[in-house]
């Protein structure tokens, strides 16, 4: 059975907007009959983008997240709905009937991704459709997609095997629902720029009465006295270790220069951190 | 054939060419009744007007009167009775050429000139008479245009700011617009092969954000439905100017409007003489070639007479003033050429330098997101990229790459410390700058400090910028070592940067560093490949600064192209007064200011100073306004507020879509509908004029018609039907049509462009849009300056500058006096050599309201900088209840308000006790805002950041004097001039205070 799957990269994502605005200008001041009524004007994010900025001036990146219907496989709102008034087709698209579901508020509450909103004068739960009143048409992809200028979002139709080894191939991930195994369905690359954190710094040489930056410096980054990243500095003496778990204990950063340790710094990641610049 | 056949042969002979004109009569009648009796449309037509119309001859009593009465047609050949209009030709063979040559605008146009032909009587009514004889030559049944979809939707096609759409309509409602993808027919683009790599753009068409949110905009709440009156204007007693802004509105006629404003117009011409009319627009407007400010617009007010408002070079500044004097480019406004550098860049760039510059932010200009993919290209070849800005912006965050945050208004400093690291090791092009520029031992003087002891070393503009001197050091040793594009601003030739007390130091800097480097060699160019791709510059189509039906020789760029490829009857305005932009408010409260034009002529354009109220003119008695802009998007904008309540402005009209801004200020308002609701044409992101070629930013060249997609909303007209009117009520209902109508103008520019020759008006029409192919891979333009680095003559498709600017022969090096790229300006020493703000050679003048203006810094100590908007197209998109007010970066709704943005350091936040979200008062002596505070770290610290843009101004007192809470940052920046001699905003040199605002209406 083929289904739609819906692949978001973050570091391709840059906050346009596009995807969030082309959702409002489908789905809002139209109704979708046998799908969704229409989207109020204001106030609903079925393509919600989340920001996350990293680290300390001058050194910090910024990520997005965007987060549509997790089309949950295991999906808390189908279980919680009342007289089938959720969901999910064939094609792997969560719906919500909006006839049925009017006065279940417990749709909303129930989404672990904050995805369902609630419409307070039609008294009904709503959410992204993936565009199926589209998609049913003939169309290649929904309008969020179609209006990503950057590849960020993209969707396929695929068989769920073949589906799986692109997922294991390409090292996608979902987001994580907490304790509620929803299953979701949204499959994200690299989604460690929103999720993890990093470790960053540079180092500096005061010789010769000026400053200057010190590139191809050897850093590397120890935990618990193993060896997990080596990494060698920029143009600027600037390096970072990324993609790290946070609030596992202490790391430690030693810059390295023919095999002496010049500096040792012990770092402890709660959120990302930006050394004070390393002196050699 | 008959065409021919009249001209070559029966004109010859006075005699048969009356008895000819008499059969055509009869002919005439004959056809309009069968037209009648066939064609229900036109019979609904014949409905609209009881009337008599007689064509003659003027020198024989030859003629016939056709009457219209409830539809139904006779004619008589009497010619004593006296018609309501007449058409009088000057003699038969006149009468047979141009009867039968209707089609043919040249041979009518020069008829009309030369009153071969005339029309009497009222206006509106020969006016009709004329289109119905026109429609008759067209074949009965509807203008096809649209695709059916399956779903019963019509998918049309328009054009924006953001891109071109598809506009899929139902039921005369508007259900969605969506960017244009291409099908199987059009055009294949261009694939660029670089280092073993092949590159080739999407077959589609990217938009901006704000392009989803048009539909909100079209069916806005804010959208001005019926032509209203202030409620305390009385134009025949009290008119109450003081209360602009603060009384309400109340809808009357568009009779009785149409008439007030006519009226008030002949009434200043009377009692004041030339001048007394002021007209104005924002530099934008919805797209298009025939209702565009330039063109329609410009068409009207030319016609009436009016002391127009100039322009400053806003998105130019500092490339204008500064940097045009080093390399020339006025045509430019200072900016340069980018032709063949995308291909270029991706096949030898080695870094490329983001220096003010967010093209994912600004799209360039019109450019969607086009650039992005190609950047993206860039980034996995492995080009390295630093951005320069004190803004951590959407360029940096998505492609990465080294960011140096240098303190607002100081970058010029980092550019000196570049070129004294490059000079004391040795790391530029010295047989370039020996053979391509002159001056450069005066600035290297300047730079190694010989001639004012001090050096301009990395640690020197350390203390300037904020900026690590090893960091300089490093940048300039990989710039020096790299071969290197430089993209300041998000086009060449534009950047925040640019628009500060320090821009003209700035842009000239930026020229000067790489002409030390080389510019134009393999790899070495301006951009950040937002411009520059390899398409078709050979095929003509318009853009708007050509003019369209301006009939504009003089301030369009109609005299290039389209005079010739599109007659039309020239317009000249009678009145040469001028009032600078920035300085409308002196003009009304003062009465009198000075400006320097933009005029991309020559160099020299921008010397020649003239002042308000020109000699002999009135001063502005009425003023015409077009928007509402200016309180988002003029400095000091307070002023504006200030000035529309003075009693010297005796009438204020404005045309605008929405009710909003300067809307609110007007004594009568009309209502003008959105470019979906009327005909027009033209091609993404070819503005022409000063921007040659501009749609080089594209991937594609996509011309697109501009369906009617449904009727204008309420009572609403477009612009060119409002100016029509007001013409008819001035009698220049005629020359202002030339009797056609907005789709036969488009008809026109169509024939006018290269478009004829490769699709048929009525498939374009139809299918909406062309794609222009791509050339093939040995006829794309030759990459910029690659013929100035080698010494050959210029090759590049762009014809200026003009051949008279030219020092040696035609195409033989620069617009400057030397021919060469100056480091030591030649017409700077013409013009004012010893001007301490505008030195000869690019130099550190700090800030005059930056970190040195030290007692103001105590009150004010942070620096504000408000770039172009991410969301918006200055005020276009922004407000009127659309869906971008949703936006997460765009407004924030804190108790059912949509607040601006500012974006503030988390250290200056804690020091203010503000908190995320915590609303804001931004002030200084200028004015204040209510912001949403944004606590960020991509910022740095000690300035803030909010756009300029806001369409909302939302006084909480007395306009003018009281904060705003719509977002209107622009209230808190400068109106100087960077320089005296100049006529510029410095937007982006703003010291501002901030703090928690406790709902307070005090400034």
């Amino acid at each position: 059975m083929k289904k739609w799957h819906f692949i978001i990269d973050v570091a391709k994502c840059e906050n346009c907007n596009n995807c969030f605005l082309a959702c409002k200008d489908e789905h809002c001041d139209n109704d979708w009959p046998g799908y969704t009524i229409s989207q109020p004007l204001h106030g609903q994010r079925w393509m919600n983008l989340q920001r996350t900025e990293r680290g300390r001036f001058p050194l910090i990146d910024v990520a997005y997240l965007p987060k549509p219907c997790q089309q949950c496989d295991d999906a808390p709102c189908i279980k919680v709905s009342q007289n089938g008034a959720v969901y999910k087709r064939t094609d792997g698209i969560v719906m919500i009937d909006p006839q049925k579901a009017r006065g279940q508020k417990a749709i909303v509450t129930a989404c672990p991704f904050e995805a369902v909103y609630w419409n307070e004068s039609e008294q009904i739960p709503q959410k992204c459709t993936l565009c199926a009143h589209l998609i049913d048409e003939g169309w290649k992809r929904p309008r969020c997609v179609q209006a990503c200028p950057t590849g960020a979002l993209n969707t396929i139709y695929l068989e769920d095997a073949a589906f799986g080894l692109l997922v294991n191939e390409q090292n996608l991930e979902t987001l994580q629902s907490g304790n509620n195994p929803a299953k979701p369905t949204v499959y994200y690359r690299n989604l460690y720029r929103f999720n993890s954190v990093f470790i960053a710094g540079s180092i500096a040489t005061d010789k010769e009465e000026e400053s200057n930056c010190v590139p191809d410096a050897e850093v590397k980054l120890y935990r618990k006295e193993e060896l997990i990243a080596t990494t060698t500095t920029d143009e600027f003496g600037d390096f970072k270790f990324d993609n790290l778990p946070r609030n596992i204990g202490a790391y430690q950063v030693q810059v390295i220069e023919r095999e002496a340790i010049l500096d040792s710094v012990l770092v402890t990641l709660e959120e990302s951190k930006v050394l004070t610049t390393i002196r050699i | 054939m008959v065409a021919l056949l009249i001209d070559q042969v029966v004109t010859k002979s006075p005699r048969l060419s009356l008895i000819i004109f008499e059969v055509m009569l009869t002919g005439l009648f004959f056809m309009l009744r069968v037209r009648a009796a066939i064609d229900p449309a036109y019979r609904s037509r014949l409905r609209e007007r009881n009337l008599s119309a007689r064509i003659c001859i003027r020198n024989h009593g030859v003629g016939r009167t056709f009457i219209f009465r409830n539809g139904k047609i006779t004619s008589l050949k009497d010619h004593a009775w006296k018609p309501d209009v007449r058409v009088v030709f000057r003699d038969a063979p006149a009468a047979l050429k141009l009867i039968t040559g209707m089609d043919d605008y040249f041979r009518q146009i020069h008829a009309m000139k030369n009153f071969h032909v005339d029309m009497e009587g009222p206006d509106e009514l020969s006016l009709w008479f004329m289109l119905t004889l026109k429609m008759l030559v067209k074949k009965p049944g509807k203008n096809r245009f649209g695709t059916l979809m399956k779903d019963g939707t019509v998918r049309h096609t328009s054009n924006t700011n953001g891109g071109p759409v598809f506009v899929y309509v139902k039921n005369g409602k508007i259900i969605r617009i969506t960017p244009i993808e291409f099908d199987e027919t059009d055009a294949q683009p261009w694939t660029i092969k670089a280092r073993g790599r092949s590159f080739t753009p999407p077959r589609k068409g990217t938009v901006n954000p704000f392009v989803f949110g048009l539909k909100s905009l079209v069916y806005s709440p804010d959208r001005l439905l019926y032509p209203m009156k202030r409620v305390d204007f009385d134009p025949k007693g009290e008119r109450n100017p003081q209360n602009r802004g603060i009384s309400g509105y109340e809808r009357i006629k568009w009779d009785e409007a149409l008439d007030i404003v006519a009226s008030e117009i002949k009434r200043v011409k009377k009692e004041y003489g030339p001048g007394a009319i002021m007209n104005g627009s924002g530099s934008h407007h919805t797209w298009g070639n025939i209702g565009y400010w330039l063109s329609a617009r410009t068409r009207f007010m030319n016609s009436i007479g009016s002391s127009q408002t100039i322009h400053n070079p806003d998105s130019w500044e500092g490339w204008y003033w500064g940097a045009m004097h080093h390399w020339g480019n006025s045509m430019r406004n200072g900016a340069s050429d980018t032709y063949g550098t995308v291909e270029d860049c991706l096949k030898e760039c080695e870094l490329i330098v983001f220096w003010s510059s967010d093209p994912e932010s600004t799209s360039g200009v019109y450019g969607a997101f086009e650039g992005t993919v190609r950047r993206q290209w860039a980034k996995e070849l492995g080009i390295k990229m630093v951005h320069i800005d004190p803004f951590y912006n959407h360029t940096a965050a998505l492609l990465g790459g080294k960011w140096l945050a240098p303190r607002p208004g100081t970058s010029h400093a980092m550019a000196l410390a570049i070129a004294y690291v490059w000079i004391v090791e040795g790391s530029f092009d010295r047989e370039y700058i020996a053979k391509r520029t002159s001056g450069f031992e005066s600035w290297k003087k300047y730079i190694l400090g010989n001639d004012d002891g001090i050096a301009k070393t990395p640690e020197w503009q350390e203390v300037e910028t904020n900026v690590p001197a090893k960091d300089v050091r490093a940048l300039a040793r990989l710039w020096g070592s790299k071969k290197t594009y430089l993209s300041p601003g998000g086009l060449v030739g534009f950047g925040g940067a640019c628009r500060s007390a320090t821009g003209i130091e700035w842009a000239r800097s930026m020229v000067c560093l790489m002409a030390m480097q080389g510019l134009g060699k393999p790899g070495i160019n301006m951009g950040g490949l937002q411009q520059g791709a390899p398409l078709d510059t050979s095929f003509f189509f318009p853009g708007y600064a050509e003019g369209g039906m301006s009939g504009d020789l003089d301030t369009t760029g109609l005299r290039i192209n389209m005079y010739q490829r599109m007659p039309q009857l020239p317009t000249m305005n009678t009145v040469s007064q001028m009032i600078p932009r920035l300085r409308i408010p002196e003009a009304i409260l003062d009465g009198s200011c000075e400006g320097y034009p933009t005029d991309p002529r020559s160099i020299e354009g921008q010397f020649k100073k003239f002042t308000y109220p020109a000699p002999g003119h009135s001063p502005a008695k009425l003023y015409y306004k077009y928007g509402g802009s200016h309180f988002g998007t003029m400095s000091d904008a307070n002023r504006y507020a200030k000035a529309y309540r003075s009693e010297n402005l005796e009438f204020v009209v404005n045309q605008s879509i929405w009710f909003e801004g300067e809307a609110k200020f007007a004594d009568i308002i009309f209502p003008a509908c959105t470019n979906f609701e009327r005909w027009d044409i033209g091609e993404t992101a070819n503005s022409g004029g000063y921007s040659h070629h501009q749609f080089i930013q594209w991937n594609h060249r996509v011309i697109t018609m501009q369906h009617k997609c449904i009727e204008p909303l309420g009572e609403s007209k477009s612009d060119y039907q409002i100016f029509q009117e007001l013409a008819e009520r001035l009698g220049l209902g005629a020359a202002f049509s030339e009797s056609t109508t907005e789709l036969e103008w488009c008809r026109r520019l169509f024939n006018a462009s290269d478009l004829p020759q490769v699709i048929s008006w009525k498939n374009f029409l139809k299918k909406g849009y062309y794609v222009v192919p791509a050339p093939e891979e040995d006829l794309r333009a030759p990459v910029s300056y690659r013929w100035f680095a080698e010494g050959r003559p210029k090759d590049v498709p762009e014809l200026s500058p003009l051949p008279s600017d030219y020092t040696e022969k035609w195409r033989s090096g620069l617009q400057t006096q030397t021919g060469k790229l100056e480091f030591e300006s030649s017409s700077l020493k013409r013009f004012a050599p010893n001007d301490p703000e505008r030195p000869l050679i690019p130099t550190y003048v700090p800030s005059w309201e930056g970190h040195h203006t030290s007692s103001l810094v105590r009150k004010y100590p942070l620096q504000l900088i408000s770039p172009h908007p991410r969301y918006s197209f200055h005020t276009m998109f922004d407000g009127k209840d659309g869906i971008v007010n949703d936006v997460k970066d765009h407004r924030v709704l804190i108790d059912g308000y949509y607040y601006w943005i500012i974006r503030i350091n988390r250290r200056d936040a804690a020091e203010r006790g503000i908190q995320q979200n915590d609303l804001v008062k931004v002030f200084n002596d200028r004015g204040a805002v209510i912001c949403a505070a944004q606590l960020t770290e991509r910022i740095v610290p000690g300035s803030v950041h909010s756009y300029e843009g806001s369409a909302k101004y939302d006084p909480i007192g007395e306009p003018g004097k009281s904060p705003d809470r719509g977002g209107c940052i622009n209230l808190l920046t400068p109106s100087r001039n960077i320089i005296k001699k100049s006529h510029s905003t410095a937007s982006n040199s703003c010291l501002v205070q901030i703090e928690l605002w406790n709902g307070d209406s005090n400034l």
